[in-house]
């Protein structure tokens, strides 16, 4: 009985070949899905436009490394604002990046006595670590992926941003984020709380009151391909010389491939540097291995 | 056969019975529990998803589609190759199907059984939601229809990737 048994068994047995074992961990090509590693958000995070969001940028899973470069754009009525960063994502669970976000006053330079065309421009190191939950695969349950994040933000314009009343050209501003993908629905989630004392992100440099700010973002996907949403982004106002709004945007984010992501957008950044009504579109592009 | 006369029939007969209930073109595996249970997923209430799959037909084509896609997909195709594939295609049929609120049970493993030894990873799980999902856009299944089945399957990632 138990050698038929066990003859049994092994033709029962349901036979099934081992995965290629040559794949080293750092090695293994990325797997995310299209869109799960986010757009590249103007301070250099993985997120949307203009928030981190607590996805992991890169292509990489949990067993390899990615990384993403961006370009985004942002013309308004008076001024531009130009991203440019990349971001390296280790094991979907940790992300470094970096970005220099330049703000061209454009004609505007001129009546703000500092030159047509004067730039303002900052440096951004990031850094977001996932803490819990998966936005995507935790569909029966409400908990989603949660993440922490520093931004370290140096203005290249020591000095004049002091002049322009701000208190320090460098500061760091601190975020949790929270993201979910509610897959039933096509609907994804995001809510962030910054705790920062940055003017207007920190291109007029730092104030010595800081505040905690939330940003939220929602998105609807029309197809695995494409997501079309908006966010909006409380800021503090505590600039001196001029007021400082809150930002909102709407855009559409294409996923062409595995490799490139496109998004277009319209942003009202509100009030920047005395100027009403800064609105405008957004363009971004994004590669991600 | 009941529950109970399975469950007795596995412990005295195990070889009869898994010879006995083996359909035709599989291979005989290993007897086991069967339950709705082992699906990995409650089915929805109504009928409107499964409609939007076309019903037990269209379920038919996008399993079938889906395991074709994977089996020339370099990604995960190692995985499926030494597969019953017979076996394969009827248990996601099933699994689909009852998932979807359609007529049918699921006769097929749990999928942390099924899985245990596959040593799956993520980027192979990916891999086959991607090819399900062309095969429901070949289906014309629409996108909202197919992000329900995708909320219900999504959990199994932690019983199917074990490495």
């Amino acid at each position: 009985m138990s050698s038929r048994f066990l003859a049994a068994a092994a033709t029962c047995t349901f036979a099934v070949a081992p995965v290629s074992a040559a794949q080293g961990l750092a090695a293994e090509p990325g797997g995310k899905l299209l869109l799960t590693r986010g757009i590249s958000s103007l301070e250099g995070a993985g997120g949307g436009a203009l928030t981190p969001w607590a996805l992991i940028t890169g292509n990489e899973t949990d067993r390899g490394i990615g990384a993403s470069g961006h370009y985004s754009y942002v013309t308004l009525e008076d001024f531009d604002i130009e991203s440019l960063g990349g971001a390296v994502g280790f094991y979907d669970r940790f992300e470094v990046s970096y970005s220099r976000m330049t703000f061209d006053t454009r004609e505007a330079g001129d009546a703000l006595g500092l030159g047509e065309g004067f730039e303002f421009a900052q440096d951004i190191w990031g850094a977001k670590l996932r803490l819990a939950g998966d936005a995507v695969y935790g569909q029966d349950t409400w908990m989603p992926q949660v993440a922490v994040g520093a931004q370290f933000k140096r203005s290249k314009r020591d000095g004049l941003v002091q002049a322009l009343g701000a208190d320090q050209h460098e500061g760091v501003d601190v975020y949790a984020s929270a993201t979910k993908l509610f897959l039933a629905e096509s609907l994804l989630a995001n809510a962030t709380l910054r705790y920062t004392k940055a003017h207007q992100t920190g291109l007029l440099g730092f104030g010595d009151e800081a505040s905690v700010q939330p940003e939220v973002s929602l998105g609807y996907m029309l197809s695995r391909r494409l997501i079309v949403g908006g966010e909006y982004r409380f800021k503090p106002d505590e600039l001196a010389f001029a007021t400082e709004d809150n930002f909102f945007d709407v855009f559409g984010a294409y996923a062409v491939n595995s490799n490139l992501t496109l998004t277009a957008g319209y942003a009202d950044l509100g009030s920047v540097a005395l100027f009403d009504k800064q609105r405008g579109l957004y363009l971004s592009a994004q590669i991600g291995f | 056969m009941t529950k109970s006369a399975a469950l007795f029939a596995a412990l005295i007969l195990p070889a009869a019975v898994c010879l006995a209930e083996t359909p035709a073109g599989e291979l005989p595996v290993d007897p086991y529990e069967i339950s709705n249970d082992n699906a990995g997923a409650d089915p929805f209430e109504g009928a409107a998803v499964f409609e939007a799959f076309n019903g037990e037909a269209g379920i038919s084509r996008v399993v079938d589609d889906m395991v074709d896609r994977n089996l020339v997909d370099p990604r995960i195709k190692d995985i499926f190759a030494a597969s019953d594939l017979a076996r394969l295609r009827r248990t996601l049929k099933e699994q689909f199907c009852f998932i979807l609120n359609g007529p049918c049970d699921y006769t097929g493993m749990d999928m942390k059984s099924s899985h245990a030894d596959q040593g799956i990873t993520n980027r192979e799980f990916n891999a086959l939601v991607e090819n399900l999902q062309l095969a429901m856009n070949a289906e014309g299944v629409p996108f909202r229809a197919q992000n329900k089945l995708l909320a219900k399957l999504a959990p199994m990632q932690r019983d199917v990737v074990t490495r």
